[in-house]
Protein backbone atom coordinates (compact mmCIF):
# COMPACT_ATOMS: atom_id res chain seq x y z
CA UNK A 1 0.00 0.00 0.00
CA UNK A 2 1.31 3.51 -1.00
CA UNK A 3 0.81 6.83 1.44
CA UNK A 4 -0.81 9.71 -0.07
CA UNK A 5 2.41 10.87 -0.72
CA UNK A 6 4.14 8.26 -2.13
CA UNK A 7 1.27 8.00 -4.81
CA UNK A 8 1.77 11.79 -5.59
CA UNK A 9 5.11 11.16 -6.49
CA UNK A 10 5.41 13.04 -9.84
CA UNK A 11 9.13 12.68 -10.71
CA UNK A 12 10.95 9.55 -12.05
CA UNK A 13 12.25 6.68 -10.01
CA UNK A 14 15.47 7.62 -10.49
CA UNK A 15 15.10 10.91 -8.89
CA UNK A 16 13.54 9.27 -5.62
CA UNK A 17 15.92 9.31 -2.70
CA UNK A 18 13.86 8.04 0.11
CA UNK A 19 11.20 5.84 -0.16
CA UNK A 20 9.71 4.22 3.20
CA UNK A 21 6.93 1.61 3.29
CA UNK A 22 5.06 0.87 6.00
CA UNK A 23 7.62 1.01 8.62
CA UNK A 24 7.11 -0.10 12.40
CA UNK A 25 9.49 0.16 14.67
CA UNK A 26 9.34 -1.28 18.27
CA UNK A 27 11.64 -0.35 21.25
CA UNK A 28 11.72 -3.64 23.90
CA UNK A 29 12.70 -1.61 26.93
CA UNK A 30 12.40 -2.89 30.84
CA UNK A 31 8.96 -1.27 30.75
CA UNK A 32 7.93 -3.42 28.08
CA UNK A 33 7.72 -3.32 24.42
CA UNK A 34 7.46 0.60 22.89
CA UNK A 35 6.07 1.48 19.65
CA UNK A 36 7.93 4.07 18.49
CA UNK A 37 6.76 4.35 14.58
CA UNK A 38 3.50 2.88 13.34
CA UNK A 39 2.85 1.83 9.60
CA UNK A 40 4.99 5.00 7.99
CA UNK A 41 4.93 5.77 4.51
CA UNK A 42 7.00 8.12 2.83
CA UNK A 43 9.11 9.62 -0.33
CA UNK A 44 11.48 12.31 -0.23
CA UNK A 45 12.44 13.62 -4.05
CA UNK A 46 15.87 14.64 -4.76
CA UNK A 47 16.79 18.25 -3.46
CA UNK A 48 13.23 18.58 -1.39
CA UNK A 49 14.10 20.31 2.07
CA UNK A 50 11.43 17.94 4.31
CA UNK A 51 10.96 18.82 7.93
CA UNK A 52 9.72 16.69 10.79
CA UNK A 53 7.80 18.12 13.07
CA UNK A 54 6.31 16.83 16.10
CA UNK A 55 5.74 16.03 20.09
CA UNK A 56 8.56 14.38 22.01
CA UNK A 57 7.95 10.40 21.74
CA UNK A 58 6.34 11.30 17.85
CA UNK A 59 9.34 9.04 16.49
CA UNK A 60 10.60 11.59 14.41
CA UNK A 61 14.24 11.32 15.56
CA UNK A 62 14.11 7.70 15.14
CA UNK A 63 12.57 7.63 11.78
CA UNK A 64 15.45 9.47 10.71
CA UNK A 65 18.14 7.24 12.79
CA UNK A 66 16.40 4.68 10.69
CA UNK A 67 17.05 6.20 7.62
CA UNK A 68 20.32 6.48 8.56
CA UNK A 69 20.98 2.82 9.46
CA UNK A 70 21.12 3.76 13.33
CA UNK A 71 17.82 1.67 14.03
CA UNK A 72 16.88 -1.36 12.73
CA UNK A 73 13.08 -1.14 11.75
CA UNK A 74 10.61 -3.87 13.43
CA UNK A 75 8.89 -4.25 9.69
CA UNK A 76 8.31 -2.44 6.49
CA UNK A 77 11.03 -0.97 3.98
CA UNK A 78 13.26 1.70 4.09
CA UNK A 79 15.14 2.61 0.86
CA UNK A 80 17.88 5.07 0.13
CA UNK A 81 19.30 5.86 -3.47
CA UNK A 82 17.40 2.38 -3.98
CA UNK A 83 19.16 0.72 -1.59
CA UNK A 84 18.56 -0.88 1.86
CA UNK A 85 20.04 2.11 4.61
CA UNK A 86 22.75 -0.53 5.53
CA UNK A 87 23.98 -0.52 2.21
CA UNK A 88 23.44 3.13 1.96
CA UNK A 89 25.61 3.92 4.65
CA UNK A 90 28.52 1.94 3.40
CA UNK A 91 28.46 3.72 0.32
CA UNK A 92 28.42 6.99 2.64
CA UNK A 93 24.88 8.27 0.88
CA UNK A 94 24.59 10.65 3.71
CA UNK A 95 25.96 12.97 6.21
CA UNK A 96 24.47 13.48 9.70
CA UNK A 97 23.97 16.12 11.73
CA UNK A 98 22.84 15.28 15.56
CA UNK A 99 21.17 17.51 18.38
CA UNK A 100 24.49 18.15 19.54
CA UNK A 101 27.79 18.93 18.08
CA UNK A 102 29.26 15.81 18.81
CA UNK A 103 32.69 17.45 17.64
CA UNK A 104 35.59 15.35 19.03
CA UNK A 105 37.47 17.68 22.16
CA UNK A 106 41.17 17.12 20.99
CA UNK A 107 40.69 17.78 17.47
CA UNK A 108 40.60 20.92 16.48
CA UNK A 109 38.00 22.35 14.01
CA UNK A 110 39.62 21.93 11.36
CA UNK A 111 40.56 18.14 11.93
CA UNK A 112 37.18 17.73 13.05
CA UNK A 113 35.99 18.48 10.09
CA UNK A 114 38.67 16.50 8.24
CA UNK A 115 37.63 13.36 10.28
CA UNK A 116 35.24 12.09 7.61
CA UNK A 117 37.95 12.58 5.18
CA UNK A 118 40.63 10.93 7.18
CA UNK A 119 37.60 7.95 7.86
CA UNK A 120 36.68 7.78 3.96
CA UNK A 121 40.47 7.67 2.69
CA UNK A 122 40.96 11.39 1.49
CA UNK A 123 44.26 12.43 1.05
CA UNK A 124 45.99 15.21 2.36
CA UNK A 125 45.73 17.81 -0.30
CA UNK A 126 42.09 16.85 -0.99
CA UNK A 127 41.47 16.72 2.84
CA UNK A 128 43.19 20.41 3.20
CA UNK A 129 40.98 21.99 0.03
CA UNK A 130 37.86 20.58 1.56
CA UNK A 131 38.43 21.37 4.78
CA UNK A 132 38.77 25.18 3.60
CA UNK A 133 35.81 24.92 1.84
CA UNK A 134 33.67 23.56 4.59
CA UNK A 135 35.18 26.39 7.06
CA UNK A 136 34.33 29.27 4.14
CA UNK A 137 30.79 27.65 3.47
CA UNK A 138 29.60 27.74 7.53
CA UNK A 139 31.47 31.15 8.12
CA UNK A 140 34.25 29.87 10.20
CA UNK A 141 37.42 30.54 7.94
CA UNK A 142 39.91 31.69 10.46
CA UNK A 143 38.46 29.67 13.48
CA UNK A 144 39.86 26.09 11.99
CA UNK A 145 42.60 25.71 14.94
CA UNK A 146 40.39 26.50 16.82
CA UNK A 147 39.40 23.55 19.57
CA UNK A 148 35.66 23.06 20.08
CA UNK A 149 35.75 24.51 23.47
CA UNK A 150 36.62 27.86 22.46
CA UNK A 151 33.87 28.07 19.74
CA UNK A 152 30.03 29.29 21.08
CA UNK A 153 27.41 26.53 20.70
CA UNK A 154 26.19 27.92 17.43
CA UNK A 155 29.32 28.18 15.97
CA UNK A 156 29.86 24.58 17.29
CA UNK A 157 26.82 22.92 15.60
CA UNK A 158 28.01 24.98 12.45
CA UNK A 159 30.93 23.26 12.57
CA UNK A 160 29.30 20.31 12.82
CA UNK A 161 27.25 20.68 9.59
CA UNK A 162 30.60 21.35 7.44
CA UNK A 163 32.10 18.17 9.00
CA UNK A 164 28.95 16.44 7.92
CA UNK A 165 28.90 17.73 4.40
CA UNK A 166 32.89 17.64 4.38
CA UNK A 167 32.85 14.38 1.94
CA UNK A 168 30.02 16.05 -0.17
CA UNK A 169 26.98 13.04 0.27
CA UNK A 170 23.57 14.18 -1.63
CA UNK A 171 21.78 13.52 1.47
CA UNK A 172 21.88 15.64 4.35
CA UNK A 173 19.81 14.14 7.72
CA UNK A 174 19.78 16.70 10.43
CA UNK A 175 18.55 15.99 13.92
CA UNK A 176 17.35 19.24 15.83
CA UNK A 177 20.55 20.36 14.92
CA UNK A 178 19.46 23.96 16.53
CA UNK A 179 17.39 22.57 19.29
CA UNK A 180 19.99 23.90 21.87
CA UNK A 181 20.56 27.35 20.13
CA UNK A 182 18.63 30.69 20.97
CA UNK A 183 16.52 32.37 19.12
CA UNK A 184 18.24 34.74 17.48
CA UNK A 185 21.31 32.80 16.62
CA UNK A 186 18.65 29.90 15.16
CA UNK A 187 17.18 32.56 12.90
CA UNK A 188 20.56 33.30 11.69
CA UNK A 189 21.30 29.68 11.15
CA UNK A 190 18.19 28.92 9.39
CA UNK A 191 19.20 32.09 6.61
CA UNK A 192 22.40 30.11 6.76
CA UNK A 193 20.92 26.63 5.64
CA UNK A 194 18.82 27.57 3.29
CA UNK A 195 21.54 29.40 1.43
CA UNK A 196 23.44 26.09 2.03
CA UNK A 197 20.34 24.00 0.82
CA UNK A 198 20.05 26.46 -2.42
CA UNK A 199 24.09 26.26 -3.36
CA UNK A 200 24.52 22.47 -3.13
CA UNK A 201 21.40 21.30 -4.06
CA UNK A 202 21.04 18.78 -1.73
CA UNK A 203 18.20 16.81 -0.31
CA UNK A 204 17.34 17.90 3.24
CA UNK A 205 15.42 15.62 5.78
CA UNK A 206 15.29 17.80 9.11
CA UNK A 207 13.66 16.47 12.52
CA UNK A 208 12.80 19.70 14.51
CA UNK A 209 10.48 21.35 17.63
CA UNK A 210 9.78 24.45 16.32
CA UNK A 211 6.76 25.77 13.65
CA UNK A 212 8.24 28.72 12.37
CA UNK A 213 11.56 26.90 11.67
CA UNK A 214 9.70 24.02 9.54
CA UNK A 215 8.05 26.02 7.65
CA UNK A 216 10.42 28.45 7.11
CA UNK A 217 12.80 26.00 5.67
CA UNK A 218 11.19 23.49 4.16
CA UNK A 219 9.79 22.40 1.11
CA UNK A 220 7.48 20.18 2.57
CA UNK A 221 6.35 19.53 6.16
CA UNK A 222 5.70 16.32 7.61
CA UNK A 223 3.61 16.24 11.03
CA UNK A 224 3.61 13.54 13.35
CA UNK A 225 1.67 12.93 16.43
CA UNK A 226 3.00 10.38 19.48
CA UNK A 227 2.28 7.12 20.71
CA UNK A 228 2.68 5.06 18.70
CA UNK A 229 4.33 7.43 16.45
CA UNK A 230 2.81 8.30 12.80
CA UNK A 231 2.52 10.65 10.14
CA UNK A 232 -1.05 13.06 10.95
CA UNK A 233 -0.21 15.31 7.81
CA UNK A 234 1.96 16.21 4.92
CA UNK A 235 1.91 19.74 3.74
CA UNK A 236 3.62 21.61 0.93
CA UNK A 237 4.49 24.86 1.56
CA UNK A 238 5.65 25.86 -1.44
CA UNK A 239 7.91 28.99 -0.69
CA UNK A 240 10.05 30.39 -3.32
CA UNK A 241 13.46 28.62 -3.24
CA UNK A 242 15.47 31.82 -2.10
CA UNK A 243 13.80 33.30 0.28
CA UNK A 244 14.90 36.00 3.45
CA UNK A 245 13.32 35.45 7.23
CA UNK A 246 10.69 38.34 6.22
CA UNK A 247 8.49 35.87 4.24
CA UNK A 248 6.88 34.96 7.67
CA UNK A 249 5.07 37.98 8.10
CA UNK A 250 3.41 36.85 5.12
CA UNK A 251 -0.31 35.42 5.45
CA UNK A 252 0.92 32.56 3.48
CA UNK A 253 3.25 31.83 5.82
CA UNK A 254 1.17 31.97 8.39
CA UNK A 255 -1.79 29.97 7.03
CA UNK A 256 1.04 26.47 6.30
CA UNK A 257 1.87 27.32 9.86
CA UNK A 258 -0.92 27.23 11.17
CA UNK A 259 -1.70 23.81 9.14
CA UNK A 260 0.87 22.50 10.95
CA UNK A 261 -0.36 23.78 14.62
CA UNK A 262 -3.72 22.47 13.41
CA UNK A 263 -2.40 18.71 12.99
CA UNK A 264 -0.01 19.18 16.11
CA UNK A 265 -2.95 19.54 18.12
CA UNK A 266 -5.18 17.13 16.32
CA UNK A 267 -2.46 14.40 17.45
CA UNK A 268 -2.64 15.22 20.79
CA UNK A 269 -6.09 15.42 21.43
CA UNK A 270 -6.77 12.20 22.15
CA UNK A 271 -3.77 11.32 23.56
CA UNK A 272 -4.06 13.48 27.00
CA UNK B 1 54.57 48.29 45.78
CA UNK B 2 51.36 48.23 43.19
CA UNK B 3 48.50 46.62 44.41
CA UNK B 4 48.72 43.87 41.67
CA UNK B 5 52.17 43.24 43.00
CA UNK B 6 51.16 43.08 46.44
CA UNK B 7 47.69 40.71 45.24
CA UNK B 8 50.36 38.33 43.19
CA UNK B 9 52.72 38.15 46.46
CA UNK B 10 49.15 37.15 49.00
CA UNK B 11 48.50 34.53 46.42
CA UNK B 12 52.00 33.57 46.07
CA UNK B 13 52.15 33.06 49.72
CA UNK B 14 48.77 31.57 50.36
CA UNK B 15 49.85 28.65 47.86
CA UNK B 16 52.74 27.78 49.74
CA UNK B 17 51.32 28.59 52.76
CA UNK B 18 49.09 24.96 53.54
CA UNK B 19 51.63 22.70 52.29
CA UNK B 20 54.47 24.58 54.95
CA UNK B 21 51.91 24.16 57.81
CA UNK B 22 51.61 20.98 56.69
CA UNK B 23 54.96 19.65 56.49
CA UNK B 24 55.91 21.44 59.86
CA UNK B 25 53.44 20.06 61.69
CA UNK B 26 54.15 16.59 60.52
CA UNK B 27 57.87 16.74 61.34
CA UNK B 28 56.76 17.97 64.51
CA UNK B 29 54.67 15.15 65.31
CA UNK B 30 57.47 13.38 64.41
CA UNK B 31 59.82 14.36 66.90
CA UNK B 32 57.12 14.07 69.65
CA UNK B 33 56.74 10.80 68.81
CA UNK B 34 60.52 9.98 68.89
CA UNK B 35 60.99 11.23 71.99
CA UNK B 36 57.96 8.97 73.48
CA UNK B 37 59.12 5.63 71.63
CA UNK B 38 62.84 6.21 72.41
CA UNK B 39 62.13 7.20 75.94
CA UNK B 40 61.98 4.13 77.43
CA UNK B 41 64.90 2.54 75.20
CA UNK B 42 67.16 5.31 76.03
CA UNK B 43 65.97 5.63 79.58
CA UNK B 44 67.49 1.58 80.08
CA UNK B 45 70.83 3.38 78.85
CA UNK B 46 71.49 5.56 80.84
CA UNK B 47 70.60 3.39 83.79
CA UNK B 48 73.04 0.90 82.67
CA UNK B 49 75.79 3.69 82.31
CA UNK B 50 75.24 4.66 85.89
CA UNK B 51 74.20 7.73 84.45
CA UNK B 52 71.30 9.20 87.04
CA UNK B 53 72.20 13.09 86.87
CA UNK B 54 70.87 14.30 83.49
CA UNK B 55 68.74 17.54 82.25
CA UNK B 56 65.40 16.88 79.68
CA UNK B 57 67.96 18.56 77.21
CA UNK B 58 70.53 16.05 77.71
CA UNK B 59 68.52 13.11 77.54
CA UNK B 60 66.80 14.32 74.49
CA UNK B 61 69.51 15.39 72.50
CA UNK B 62 70.84 11.53 73.37
CA UNK B 63 66.94 10.41 72.74
CA UNK B 64 67.01 11.68 69.09
CA UNK B 65 70.63 10.62 68.35
CA UNK B 66 70.64 6.77 68.84
CA UNK B 67 72.20 4.12 67.21
CA UNK B 68 68.93 2.09 66.41
CA UNK B 69 66.50 4.25 67.76
CA UNK B 70 62.66 2.65 68.05
CA UNK B 71 61.38 5.48 65.64
CA UNK B 72 64.70 7.70 64.37
CA UNK B 73 64.27 10.97 64.59
CA UNK B 74 63.83 13.37 60.54
CA UNK B 75 67.50 14.44 60.84
CA UNK B 76 68.80 11.34 61.50
CA UNK B 77 66.90 9.86 58.37
CA UNK B 78 68.11 12.84 56.43
CA UNK B 79 72.14 12.31 57.40
CA UNK B 80 71.91 8.46 56.42
CA UNK B 81 69.98 9.27 53.14
CA UNK B 82 72.21 12.23 52.43
CA UNK B 83 76.00 9.83 53.23
CA UNK B 84 74.47 6.46 51.75
CA UNK B 85 73.39 8.69 48.32
CA UNK B 86 76.26 11.06 47.90
CA UNK B 87 78.80 10.27 50.13
CA UNK B 88 79.08 6.55 49.48
CA UNK B 89 80.76 4.80 46.19
CA UNK B 90 77.33 3.92 43.88
CA UNK B 91 78.73 0.70 42.62
CA UNK B 92 79.13 -0.08 46.69
CA UNK B 93 76.40 -2.64 48.17
CA UNK B 94 76.07 -0.01 51.04
CA UNK B 95 75.35 2.70 48.62
CA UNK B 96 71.67 3.67 48.11
CA UNK B 97 71.97 4.92 44.32
CA UNK B 98 73.20 1.19 43.45
CA UNK B 99 70.29 -0.25 45.14
CA UNK B 100 67.50 2.09 43.69
CA UNK B 101 69.02 2.20 40.18
CA UNK B 102 68.12 -1.68 40.64
CA UNK B 103 64.53 -0.93 42.26
CA UNK B 104 63.99 1.31 39.45
CA UNK B 105 65.04 -1.19 36.49
CA UNK B 106 62.45 -3.59 37.69
CA UNK B 107 60.15 -1.42 38.33
CA UNK B 108 59.91 0.22 35.11
CA UNK B 109 60.72 -3.20 32.74
CA UNK B 110 57.75 -4.40 35.26
CA UNK B 111 55.96 -1.24 34.85
CA UNK B 112 56.18 -1.42 30.78
CA UNK B 113 54.87 -5.20 30.85
CA UNK B 114 52.05 -4.71 32.97
CA UNK B 115 50.86 -1.28 31.24
CA UNK B 116 51.18 -2.82 28.01
CA UNK B 117 49.02 -6.08 29.45
CA UNK B 118 46.42 -3.64 31.33
CA UNK B 119 46.32 -1.92 27.99
CA UNK B 120 45.93 -5.19 25.47
CA UNK B 121 43.25 -6.92 27.83
CA UNK B 122 41.21 -3.17 28.72
CA UNK B 123 41.10 -3.20 24.57
CA UNK B 124 40.05 -6.99 24.31
CA UNK B 125 37.07 -6.22 27.06
CA UNK B 126 35.68 -3.33 25.42
CA UNK B 127 35.81 -4.93 22.22
CA UNK B 128 34.74 -8.56 22.67
CA UNK B 129 31.35 -8.33 24.10
CA UNK B 130 31.69 -12.09 26.52
CA UNK B 131 34.97 -11.16 28.25
CA UNK B 132 33.26 -8.18 30.70
CA UNK B 133 31.78 -11.11 32.38
CA UNK B 134 34.81 -14.08 31.91
CA UNK B 135 37.91 -11.93 31.85
CA UNK B 136 36.97 -9.16 34.54
CA UNK B 137 36.01 -11.43 37.67
CA UNK B 138 39.42 -12.90 37.23
CA UNK B 139 41.36 -9.87 36.75
CA UNK B 140 39.71 -8.72 39.78
CA UNK B 141 39.89 -11.74 42.28
CA UNK B 142 44.14 -11.75 40.81
CA UNK B 143 44.72 -8.57 43.14
CA UNK B 144 42.67 -9.48 46.09
CA UNK B 145 45.88 -12.36 46.66
CA UNK B 146 48.28 -10.30 48.49
CA UNK B 147 51.42 -10.17 46.43
CA UNK B 148 53.78 -10.59 49.47
CA UNK B 149 52.12 -14.90 49.50
CA UNK B 150 52.25 -14.89 45.71
CA UNK B 151 56.10 -13.18 45.17
CA UNK B 152 57.97 -16.13 46.36
CA UNK B 153 55.84 -18.50 43.70
CA UNK B 154 56.46 -16.50 41.32
CA UNK B 155 60.12 -16.85 41.65
CA UNK B 156 59.98 -20.35 41.81
CA UNK B 157 57.78 -20.97 38.97
CA UNK B 158 59.70 -18.86 36.60
CA UNK B 159 63.14 -20.59 38.13
CA UNK B 160 61.86 -23.76 36.84
CA UNK B 161 61.60 -22.08 33.09
CA UNK B 162 65.42 -20.79 33.78
CA UNK B 163 63.68 -17.81 33.95
CA UNK B 164 65.80 -15.67 36.61
CA UNK B 165 67.41 -12.32 37.19
CA UNK B 166 65.51 -9.07 37.35
CA UNK B 167 62.53 -10.80 35.21
CA UNK B 168 60.61 -12.41 37.67
CA UNK B 169 61.37 -9.07 40.10
CA UNK B 170 59.95 -7.12 37.05
CA UNK B 171 56.73 -9.97 36.69
CA UNK B 172 56.17 -9.17 40.22
CA UNK B 173 56.15 -5.85 39.57
CA UNK B 174 53.73 -5.98 36.41
CA UNK B 175 51.50 -8.30 38.36
CA UNK B 176 50.29 -5.23 40.77
CA UNK B 177 50.63 -2.85 37.78
CA UNK B 178 48.55 -4.39 34.97
CA UNK B 179 45.54 -4.12 37.02
CA UNK B 180 44.89 -0.42 37.41
CA UNK B 181 45.97 -0.24 33.60
CA UNK B 182 42.66 -2.54 32.64
CA UNK B 183 40.63 -0.97 34.95
CA UNK B 184 41.22 2.47 34.00
CA UNK B 185 41.60 1.57 30.51
CA UNK B 186 38.27 -0.21 30.17
CA UNK B 187 36.98 3.12 31.64
CA UNK B 188 38.75 5.19 29.23
CA UNK B 189 37.93 3.10 25.95
CA UNK B 190 34.15 3.05 26.85
CA UNK B 191 34.36 7.18 27.83
CA UNK B 192 33.18 8.35 24.29
CA UNK B 193 29.23 9.03 24.41
CA UNK B 194 26.73 7.43 22.09
CA UNK B 195 26.55 10.61 19.86
CA UNK B 196 30.45 10.20 18.98
CA UNK B 197 29.75 6.48 18.65
CA UNK B 198 26.92 6.95 16.67
CA UNK B 199 28.77 9.35 14.22
CA UNK B 200 31.57 6.76 13.68
CA UNK B 201 28.75 4.45 12.35
CA UNK B 202 27.24 6.98 10.20
CA UNK B 203 31.12 6.72 8.47
CA UNK B 204 30.79 3.18 8.50
CA UNK B 205 34.13 3.18 10.40
CA UNK B 206 36.14 0.39 10.82
CA UNK B 207 36.48 -1.51 14.43
CA UNK B 208 40.42 -0.15 14.29
CA UNK B 209 39.67 3.10 13.20
CA UNK B 210 36.93 3.92 15.49
CA UNK B 211 39.55 2.57 17.73
CA UNK B 212 42.42 4.67 17.00
CA UNK B 213 40.26 7.94 16.29
CA UNK B 214 37.65 7.72 18.65
CA UNK B 215 38.40 5.32 21.76
CA UNK B 216 41.82 5.89 22.34
CA UNK B 217 42.24 9.60 22.07
CA UNK B 218 39.12 10.01 24.36
CA UNK B 219 40.55 7.50 26.75
CA UNK B 220 43.66 10.06 26.90
CA UNK B 221 43.05 11.39 30.88
CA UNK B 222 41.97 7.76 32.18
CA UNK B 223 45.18 6.43 30.73
CA UNK B 224 47.58 9.04 32.66
CA UNK B 225 45.76 8.60 35.78
CA UNK B 226 45.97 4.65 35.35
CA UNK B 227 49.61 5.22 34.35
CA UNK B 228 50.46 7.21 37.70
CA UNK B 229 49.01 4.95 40.05
CA UNK B 230 50.52 1.78 38.23
CA UNK B 231 54.05 3.26 37.95
CA UNK B 232 53.82 3.30 41.98
CA UNK B 233 52.36 -0.23 41.91
CA UNK B 234 54.85 -1.67 40.03
CA UNK B 235 57.41 0.02 42.20
CA UNK B 236 55.79 -1.43 45.36
CA UNK B 237 55.56 -4.84 44.00
CA UNK B 238 59.85 -4.40 43.03
CA UNK B 239 60.46 -4.13 46.30
CA UNK B 240 58.13 -6.81 47.68
CA UNK B 241 60.10 -9.09 45.07
CA UNK B 242 63.41 -7.69 46.51
CA UNK B 243 62.40 -8.67 49.68
CA UNK B 244 61.47 -12.15 48.59
CA UNK B 245 64.51 -12.49 46.48
CA UNK B 246 67.13 -10.47 48.22
CA UNK B 247 70.52 -11.44 46.82
CA UNK B 248 70.89 -9.01 44.31
CA UNK B 249 70.08 -6.47 45.91
CA UNK B 250 67.48 -3.68 45.69
CA UNK B 251 65.71 -0.86 47.93
CA UNK B 252 63.97 -4.23 49.22
CA UNK B 253 66.60 -5.86 49.74
CA UNK B 254 67.98 -2.93 52.01
CA UNK B 255 65.23 -2.93 53.84
CA UNK B 256 65.50 -6.94 55.19
CA UNK B 257 69.11 -6.07 56.10
CA UNK B 258 68.45 -3.29 58.07
CA UNK B 259 65.71 -4.98 59.74
CA UNK B 260 67.94 -8.51 59.97
CA UNK B 261 70.55 -5.83 62.16
CA UNK B 262 68.20 -3.71 63.75
CA UNK B 263 69.43 -0.81 61.51
CA UNK B 264 66.28 1.28 61.35
CA UNK B 265 67.67 4.53 60.55
CA UNK B 266 68.53 2.47 57.11
CA UNK B 267 65.37 1.10 57.16
CA UNK B 268 63.71 4.71 56.92
CA UNK B 269 66.55 5.58 54.47
CA UNK B 270 65.62 2.67 52.02
CA UNK B 271 62.13 3.99 52.67
CA UNK B 272 62.31 7.15 52.08
CA UNK B 273 64.57 6.81 48.87
CA UNK B 274 61.44 4.27 47.75
CA UNK B 275 59.23 6.56 48.17
CA UNK B 276 61.12 9.40 46.16
CA UNK B 277 61.48 7.56 43.50
CA UNK B 278 58.24 6.39 43.15
CA UNK B 279 57.24 10.19 43.41
CA UNK B 280 59.85 10.85 40.55
CA UNK B 281 58.38 8.46 38.37
CA UNK B 282 54.68 9.51 39.19
CA UNK B 283 55.91 13.33 38.77
CA UNK B 284 57.00 12.53 35.06
CA UNK B 285 54.11 10.91 33.67
CA UNK B 286 52.32 14.04 35.52
CA UNK B 287 54.52 16.18 33.20
CA UNK B 288 53.86 14.08 29.93
CA UNK B 289 50.53 14.50 30.87
CA UNK B 290 50.22 17.75 31.21
CA UNK B 291 52.23 18.31 27.71
CA UNK B 292 49.79 15.92 25.76
CA UNK B 293 47.32 18.07 27.61
CA UNK B 294 48.10 20.94 25.92
CA UNK B 295 48.43 19.43 22.57
CA UNK B 296 45.13 17.07 22.55
CA UNK B 297 43.11 20.58 24.10
CA UNK B 298 41.88 19.40 27.00
CA UNK B 299 44.14 21.61 29.28
CA UNK B 300 42.03 24.91 29.32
Amino acid sequence: MLSPVAKEARTLAGERVIDVADLSLTFTTADGPVQALSHIDLAVERGEFVSFIGPSGCGKTTLLRAIADLEAPTSGAIRVNGLSPGEARAKRAYGYVFQAPALYPWRTVERNIALPLEIMGFDKAERDARVAKGLDLVNLAGFGKKFPWQLSGGMQQRASIARALSFDPDLLLMDEPFGALDEIVRDKLNEQLLRLWDVTQKTVLFVTHSIPEAVFLSTRIVVMSPRPGRIRDVIDSGFPRERTLDIRETPEFLEVANRVRHGLREGHSYVD
Amino acid sequence: MSIERASALRRRIMNVLPVTIVVTALVALWYVGALWMNAQLQGDFFANAGKTNYSFAEFAAAELNMDRPKLPAPHQILAELEHSTFEIDPSSKRSLVYHASITLEETILGFAIGSSLGILLATLVVHLAGLDKSLMPWIVASQTIPIIALAPMIVVILNQFDITGILPKAVIAAYLSFFPVTVGMVKGLRSPDPLQLDLMRTYSATRAQSFFKLRAPASAPFFFASMKVAVAAALVGAVVAEVTKSEDGGLGARLLAGSYYGQTVQIWAALFAAAACSAGLVGLIGLIDRATARRMGYAR
